[in-house]
């Protein structure tokens, strides 16, 4: 996994996030990556659902509802999308 | 303006006068923040006119006639009460011809004699000479420029805005209003870069903060602080309910196993952005319960029950900097899941982001407050009057059940609940509620395999 892919996979993430919920963005800047960003954030399962379907569109990563539980945490989104996309 | 002796809404000669309308039941006053539209401009039903501001929302404002506008009556910036007649409009398909200019030879017949003329003389400059079209080379034809004659310069729309006196504010979004607020920071000094120059809540988080001295308290005049005018709105209401409605409160906790079995069936054929969440899903059932037990869909007005002629649904969407709105789902009950969720997803989105639009702002007959999957198990909930009833939803999470075979398990439920009005309705009719919104949770897409029996609508009666 390349580091650039991966900084590029996060700024997805962080900007699918802010489309969704602006007023997150200092909230965000500090957060844990490996904690549950969405609750931290106080986002429901409609932002939720937003933010995955944001991200669907901007990296093309096909994303069925049952791997939605798991992409919680900033770590798990990167992660999940960096499988998908650099050439496994 | 006592010259416009029209009754409310209604055709002024050879016009149509578009009043304020009640974009919710405890507003009085609405200021319009900005016009969509131009003098000149034909409009369509539906077309969005105006941001109105209110004390709860900014609200975008569909106009439900079609015409040319033909004047502004109200000055933005300036409150006004619901029925203040807002824009004149002319019957569109009676002057679609070159617009006779304004001062026609005879005078108007009828009615006292207009305010005089806006000093507009210069007639708007003829449509420029149509560019020279290039005779030969034959591209696909471009689609004909549908009638929309080179817009008026919008600047007059836009140019009323600002200068109105000091009180005025730049357009801006309700959430970028409630992030300077909690700032301390004016928005007249940030830069705005929306529509119009509108602040939006990222310039807002762009601004460099206020003097930092400024205390957090009060730093803001009352009035200008929108949090504080959206909280008062809810205590107004909140208020209302708890002295006039005497509340009783039912709960049933209902098995979402099946409904979240078939939910997630449904979305499996479906792509990532026309998923059904369960709130949806909730959303409906809600419906169909308020269509089959008709007594808790509607108002308490003048000592008496008014039932709905259809379920309007209004939808709690709390915000997160705190406050509520509540937009309503008009004919909820002619819906299916899958539009149900179009329509929450493009109300929350709205709700936390800028305007609403005003065919959301109807009156409910009956709300639905859902406390998210990150929320408190069961909600015991103020019915928004003159609603007689509200519905509430906890959190989604499996918790122990008890099989029909006698054994335990853990299994998806929500338990849901019913504030109602016990001057409108008594406990059994609740029950009636509450069980045909379960039922409808049994299988909300139908029978899962095509079984012979259609489900023999069991009369139960507990």
């Amino acid at each position: 996994m390349s580091t650039s892919s991966s900084i590029d996979l996060e700024a997805a993430v962080r900007e699918a996030i802010l489309s969704v919920a602006p007023d997150v963005e200092a909230d965000l800047a500090t957060i844990d990556p490996d904690t549950d960003a969405f609750e931290e954030l106080q986002l429901d399962s409609m932002d939720h659902l937003n933010v995955v379907t944001a991200l669907a569109r901007s990296t093309g990563v096909e994303i069925p509802e049952a791997d939605y539980p798991a992409l919680r945490s900033l770590g798990a989104l990167v992660g999940y999308l960096a499988e998908r996309t650099i050439g496994s | 303006m006592p010259e416009t002796a029209a009754p409310a809404g209604s055709t002024a000669g050879a016009g149509y006068v578009f009043e304020l309308p009640s974009l919710g039941a405890d507003m009085e006053t609405g200021t319009v923040l900005q016009w969509y539209v131009n003098v000149g401009d034909t409009v369509a039903r539906g077309d969005v006119v105006a941001l109105v501001s209110t004390e709860k929302a900014d609200i975008d404002v569909e106009i439900w006639r079609a015409g040319r506008v033909a004047e502004y009556l109200v000055e933005p910036g300036v409150a006004v009460p619901v029925g203040t007649p807002l824009l004149r409009l002319e019957s569109a398909g009676a002057s679609t011809g070159p617009r006779p200019t304004r001062a026609p030879a005879a005078p108007p017949p009828a009615a006292a004699p207009p305010p005089p003329p806006p000093p507009s003389a210069a007639p708007p400059p003829p449509t420029a000479p149509p560019p020279a079209t290039p005779p030969a080379a034959a591209p696909p034809p471009a689609p004909a420029p549908v009638a929309r004659p080179p817009a008026v310069a919008p600047v007059p729309a836009v140019g009323v805005i600002r200068p109105v006196a000091k009180g005025a504010r730049p357009p801006s979004s309700p959430l970028a209003r409630v992030l300077a607020a909690e700032r301390g920071l004016d928005l007249a000094t940030v830069a705005g870069t929306g529509p119009d120059g509108a602040v939006t809540a990222r310039d807002v988080l762009a601004a460099p903060p206020p003097a930092p001295s400024a205390p957090v308290g009060a730093p803001a005049a009352a009035p200008a602080d929108p949090a504080a005018a959206m909280r008062r709105a809810i205590a107004t209401r909140m208020e209302r309910a708890n002295r006039e409605i005497p509340h009783y409160h039912l709960d049933l906790e209902i098995d979402l196993a099946p409904a979240l079995a078939q939910l997630e069936e449904h979305n499996r054929a479906l792509p990532v952005d026309q998923r059904v969440l369960p709130a949806a899903l909730l959303l409906w059932a809600t419906a169909r319960a308020a269509a089959r037990v008709p007594e808790l869909n509607g108002h308490w007005v003048d000592d008496a029950f008014r039932p709905a002629a259809g379920v309007d649904l209004g939808v709690v969407i709390s915000l997160r900097r705190g406050g509520l709105l509540t937009p309503t789902i008009v004919g909820a009950d002619g819906l299916d899941p899958d539009q149900l969720m179009a329509e929450l997803r493009a109300m929350v989105t709205a709700a936390r982001s800028g305007a609403l639009r005003s065919s959301w702002m109807a009156e409910a007959s009956l709300t639905v407050t859902n406390l998210g999957d990150n929320g408190a198990d069961r909600v015991s909930g103020v019915i928004f009057p003159p609603q007689v009833a509200l519905v509430g939803f906890g959190a989604i999470r499996p918790r122990p059940m008890a099989t029909p075979a006698g054994g335990l398990e853990a299994r998806p439920s929500v338990i849901t609940t019913l504030a109602a009005d016990h001057r409108a309705t008594d406990g059994a009719t609740g029950s009636r509620f509450l069980a045909a919104l379960a039922r409808a949770l049994d299988e909300p897409f139908g029978p899962a395999v095509p079984t012979p029996t259609p489900d023999p609508r069991k009369d139960d009666a507990p």
